[in-house]
């Protein structure tokens, strides 16, 4: 389907859940239902409260579905209400340290050095099947500075456009691009010798013994 | 003009995403020609950003979907006997 085509639909469903068909709201969120919990998650860490939030976003969006005007793409907008309950929640818990989500400090930073190797070997995607390997790219995006990783998760896990992506966080495309650039080089420089390691060929488990 | 390897590293993003000028991406195109390290940093990422973005590497939590659509829809029966706010009440979403 295109953008066009999709947008179109989803304006014919708000519609229609907006004159009373209440129950076409979950097919309307279906397919943003990861989404949310995943930006939620890489703002709250904590998978019980991405739950709880991502629901949380997901009601009130029902209940201000009117004012929704789609200039937006609705998952856009879902997350804009699950970023702002995620942001409420962070400043009331008194453990979470006080740094400003959109502080623009470390984008002032040197550029990110990538990890220097001197040819890579392509790792296939069933490496992912792995609990090891998958472990490690968790633990890599975990790593990154909040700013970064909430424009990585939406750019790269969800493929949200650039606009899209500066919509939902409120800060310009320009930034979105600069956010991006250093959460990637700061996973290769994480994971290219992790994963390198990781992924490297049994040198002597599989010679036969002799 | 050529460019520096530290130089390529800020246009490795753009170069992926394929967003350079065509002036500056030939720059770089070049560079990378004949520079190993350049290359196996260029390959790296763009091997990583694969793997990042796969499915399997974040899963809801077990039934996840269920919960949210049980709760949602204990907010459209609610809703139906006139307790709640429907679609048509503006409530705030914003701080
Ligand atoms: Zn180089």
């Amino acid at each position: 389907m295109t953008d066009a085509a999709h947008k179109d639909r989803e304006q014919a469903l708000i519609a229609a859940i907006v004159a009373g068909e209440t129950q076409l709201y979950h097919d309307l969120i279906r397919p943003h239902e990861k989404v949310v919990y995943m930006v939620v998650l890489s703002y709250v860490k904590n998978s019980a409260d991405a739950e709880d939030i991502a629901q949380e976003a997901f009601l009130q969006g029902f209940r201000s579905l009117a004012s929704f005007r789609g200039e937006a793409k609705f998952s856009s907008w879902v997350i804009t209400i699950a970023l702002n309950l995620a942001r409420r929640k962070l400043r009331k818990a008194a453990t979470f340290r006080e740094v400003s989500i959109d502080d623009p400090g470390e984008d002032d930073n040197p550029p990110v050095a990538p990890a220097m190797l001197r040819d890579w070997r392509e790792i296939p995607s069933e490496a992912v099947e792995r609990n090891e390997v998958r472990a490690l790219l968790r633990e890599a995006i975990a790593k990154l500075p909040e700013i970064y990783r909430t424009v990585f998760v939406l750019r790269e896990m969800e493929q949200s456009s650039g606009e899209e992506t500066a919509a939902a966080l409120g800060i310009t495309h320009a930034l979105v691009k600069v956010r991006l650039h250093r959460a990637r080089m700061m996973l290769q420089k994480e994971l290219a010798p992790t994963l390198r390691a990781a992924t490297a060929p049994p040198k002597r488990r599989w010679l036969p013994w002799n | 003009m050529e460019l520096e390897c530290k130089h390529v590293w800020n246009y490795i993003s753009e170069f992926l995403d394929d967003s350079l000028s065509e002036e500056t991406r030939a720059m770089v195109q070049r560079h990378l020609d004949h520079c190993e390290i350049c290359s196996a940093i260029l390959d790296s990422t763009r091997n990583i950003l694969v793997l990042t973005a796969d499915d399997r590497v974040f899963e809801l939590p077990v039934g996840y979907s269920e919960r949210l659509h049980a709760r949602l829809d204990a907010e459209l029966r609610t809703e139906q006997s006139g307790e709640s706010h429907g679609p048509e009440t503006k409530s705030e979403i914003k701080d």
